[in-house]
């Protein structure tokens, strides 16, 4: 079983802070389909659509019967693990600093032959040179998922087919993971439910400071007493309005952040002709768009140069955007239109923060239910249903999260045609 | 395994010129440098004259962008028949297959099958991550241990499917070391015992320090020419009496324990009017110990699974009853590259002609060189091996 993270001692301030060398990122283009499945959880490999084979490595025609309709399929993963080992040299830097570091040979039941990375709790096969029980015997089980890697690539895991107590734990996994135990969190606004759903969610989840941002400190709000009075939440002052207001903040914790949660958000109604003026479109881009960027410029780089800080090194960045900002949605039209602006501001993030292997979640959700999202009909999603699903997303290392049905429902739509989405949309949903 | 009784002979086929530009742990030289330095040396000791080898093959790691093309410019060379064989560990046996066959169909006359590798400090390490796309994109993310931890899979299955132990891997890299002792161009030069290979240090499990090659710089090459212009140029040389090569064999089996050798070995055998009990030495290719073992049993000199028990009963250096990599092979006498794939090639040319000095096998008079490369993913595909016999 895995032996528990304890809490980190103080960092040694003398010591130099290391430095990031991501694992091997390159992947060719087919290979990159694993990884677009992998960013939402998922577990997929090629099928073939004629004979039904699975391929791995990834192919660009079957192995079997030369068709090149391969399909990217949910797999289950389980298989049985036919060999291991344990590396004590590497040629790549990220591995180096990482060793003694264990892999497996996993047999798919599904058929292909994988490498994966080997957690902690998998039993090793009967000891080597012992001789006696032949390969059928004995068999060692082992469940595989994907999870992208600090290079944002996706890697196979061999997990038990067990769950057990402390397993995100092992030191592989947490590499691969943003848990938020032992971590310190800025959640940027605390005044509204799903803000405080958050907080709760994450010192659930172990972290270790939540420092939660408060635009206007002396407005006593409703719920900020219960969660101001755990032990690991801090109050602060952050106004995403003011750039001053937020490198004030990234220069009192900046060097302490390891996970930022951006849910501060400005959700008026409406689209263009019910309004008049840009008031309250300018409001929403101002926290919605510009608050991302501030945000980000004053906190990115923090976050960047503590990314292979020990154990609980810098990880993870969290916007929460709108399944909106995939296509708009014309009865909130001017909010649809500034998520989509932070939507595409959050993929420059991304690919700025991936080389020091910070990874940016981004969270769709659909219609939260909350005082904006009033006159919607159900489904809409809980406060706390979001929360669990961005802990999750960080515990699980995902990076695209549709939390809910509403957002389900859509980025399925938007997938299999954008066109017939937006004229769906125009139609009244 | 099935018959095919259609393949010709290789009847009239001389391999001859065995050279081997000496192996260095790094060299600021390149791929070109080294083929350069291995044609010179084919030219002078054949005293053929340069303009009249005109067929080639070229096996490099290290050559790219340029290919056999590129080679035939920068030497100055215009052959009529030109192969490039990047085939690493299966280079040899495919240059000589290849030759012998344009040979034999007057293609050509005189082919120089040349092997070459550069090994610069950064070398190794950069080939590694973009060995292959299947490596690229699902072996080297995984720890970028490169080949050590496919072998390291490969060998732990094989200890547990057939009760193999280190020390039955490690009997095979001591007696290699020993004939290594008796070759002056082999990188190791102390004695090595089981005690210090049981101590080496672990790369990746099971897999310990004197299981794996040191990779380096150097060439190996031969010249293929029919049998009667080699006897009128009085070069020594030897005949070829079989030869197969077999890719992406056993493909379905989950974990190589099995290579392409058994698929085709019977027609080897057969071609070559021989058993592996007339059989008086084995060039293995040894880019680990396990893979040694594993072409004893592909190869039929015992039967699978019998492989520990095997090297247990024989003694494997070049004085024993069952002399195998009698250069010291890869293990000690260093890998350079592709070069690796023609070092039991250059040797068993050696052991046949004479010229085997202080490691000659007494009376050796059919030799069998195996080759075995490419790890593209979670195996090595090509497969091959030749039998050669003494000219009489």
């Amino acid at each position: 079983m895995t032996t528990p993270l304890m809490k980190p001692r103080r960092k040694n301030p003398v010591l130099r802070t290391r430095q990031m060398n991501l694992p091997p990122f390159a992947r060719g283009r087919t290979a990159l389909g694993m990884t677009a499945a992998a960013a939402e959880g998922r577990f997929e490999l090629q099928v073939c659509e004629r004979c039904a084979a699975v391929q791995y490595p990834p192919r660009d025609a079957c192995h079997r019967c030369l068709s090149s309709q391969l399909k990217w399929t949910p797999q289950g993963g389980a298989g049985e693990l036919i060999s291991e080992t344990v590396l004590h040299h590497s040629n790549d830097p990220f591995y180096r600093e990482r060793l003694p570091w264990r892999l497996g040979l996993v047999r798919l039941d599904a058929g292909p032959t994988v490498i994966v990375h080997l957690h902690g709790d998998v039993a090793s096969p009967p000891p080597a040179g012992g001789g006696e029980p032949p390969l059928s015997r004995k068999e060692v089980r082992v469940h595989v998922g994907a999870r992208l890697d600090r290079a944002g690539a996706a890697v196979l895991i061999g997990f038990p087919p067990e769950e057990s107590e402390h397993m995100a734990d092992d030191k592989m996994l947490r590499e691969m993971t943003s848990d938020p135990k032992f971590r310190k969190i800025l959640v940027t606004d605390g005044k509204t439910e799903v803000g405080q759903a958050l907080v709760k969610a994450l010192v659930k989840a172990g972290a270790e400071i939540v420092w939660l941002g408060h635009a206007e400190p002396w407005k006593k709000l409703p719920g900020l007493a219960d969660i101001t009075s755990l032990p690991q939440v801090t109050l602060v002052p952050l106004d995403l309005t003011n750039g001053r207001s937020v490198g004030a903040l990234a220069g009192e914790i900046g060097g302490k952040v390891d996970i930022v949660v951006n849910n501060a958000e400005v959700h008026r109604a409406f689209g263009i002709a019910a309004r008049r003026g840009t008031d309250a479109a300018k409001a929403e881009m101002d926290i919605n768009y510009f608050g991302l960027l501030r945000l980000a410029q004053e906190f990115g780089p923090a976050l960047k140069a503590r990314s292979a800080d020990g154990e609980t090194h810098a990880a993870a960045w969290v916007n929460v955007l709108s399944v909106y900002a995939l296509s708009n949605y014309p009865p909130h039209g001017t909010f649809s239109a500034s998520k989509a602006a932070a939507y595409s501001l959050a993929q420059c993030l991304r690919a700025e923060m991936r080389p020091s292997g910070i990874r940016v979640v981004n969270v769709f959700p659909g219609p939260i239910d909350d005082e904006w999202n009033q006159n919607l009909p159900p489904p809409k999603v809980a406060p706390g249903a979001l929360a669990s699903a961005i802990v999750k997303a960080l515990k699980e290392g995902i990076e695209d999260v549709y939390p809910g049905d509403v957002a389900q429902e859509w980025v399925e739509r938007w997938r299999e045609n954008p066109k017939v989405l937006e004229r769906e949309l125009a139609a009244g949903g | 395994m099935t018959s095919r009784s259609s393949r010709r002979s290789y009847e009239g086929v001389a391999v001859a010129v065995p050279v081997t530009v000496p192996y260095v742990r790094y060299s600021t030289h390149g791929a070109h440098w080294f083929i350069g330095r291995a044609i010179e040396a084919l030219v002078e000791r054949s005293r053929i004259a340069k303009d009249a080898i005109d067929g080639l093959t070229v096996s490099s790691f290290s050559l790219a962008p340029d290919t056999a093309v590129g080679v035939t410019q920068h030497l100055g060379l215009s052959p009529r028949w030109l192969d490039h064989i990047p085939t690493g560990g299966a280079s040899g046996v495919m240059a000589l297959r290849r030759a012998a066959r344009a040979v034999q169909a007057g293609d050509a006359d005189v082919v120089a099958c040349v092997a070459a590798d550069a090994n610069h400090v950064e070398s190794f390490r950069q080939m590694l991550g973009g060995f292959s796309h299947f490596a690229r994109d699902a072996s080297y993310p995984y720890g970028s241990g490169g080949p050590n931890s496919i072998f390291a899979f490969i060998t732990a299955a094989y200890m547990r499917a057939h009760g193999a132990t280190r020390e039955d891997f490690g009997r095979i890299a001591v007696a290699q070391r020993a004939n290594a002792l008796a070759n002056l161009g082999a990188l190791f030069k102390t004695p090595l015992t089981l005690e210090q290979y049981l101590d080496a240090r672990p790369i990746a499990e099971p897999i310990h320090l004197y299981d794996c090659v040191m990779p380096c710089a150097g060439a190996e090459a031969f010249l293929v020419m029919r049998e009667e212009r080699a006897r009128g140029l009085g070069l020594p040389h030897v005949l070829v009496r079989g030869a197969i090569e077999r890719h992406n064999a056993f493909a379905d089996d989950p974990v190589l324990l099995r290579g392409g050798w058994l698929v085709d070995r019977d027609d080897l055998y057969a071609q070559a009017g021989a058993t592996p009990d007339t059989i008086d030495f084995v060039q293995t290719y040894d880019d680990y110990p396990v893979v040694v073992m594993l072409q004893f049993e592909d190869l039929g000199f015992c039967a699978k699974g019998e492989g520990p028990a095997f090297v247990r009963a024989r003694t494997l250096t070049h004085d024993g009853d069952f002399p195998n990599n009698t250069s010291g092979g890869q293990l000690s006498a260093g890998q350079a590259g592709c070069a690796g794939g023609f070092l039991g090639m250059t040797e068993a040319i050696r052991q046949l002609t004479d010229d085997a000095g202080a490691r000659a096998v007494t009376d050796a008079k059919v030799g069998l060189v195996s080759g075995f490369g490419m790890v593209t993913y979670d195996r090595c595909l090509c497969t091959g091996a030749v039998i050669l016999g003494r000219s009489s």
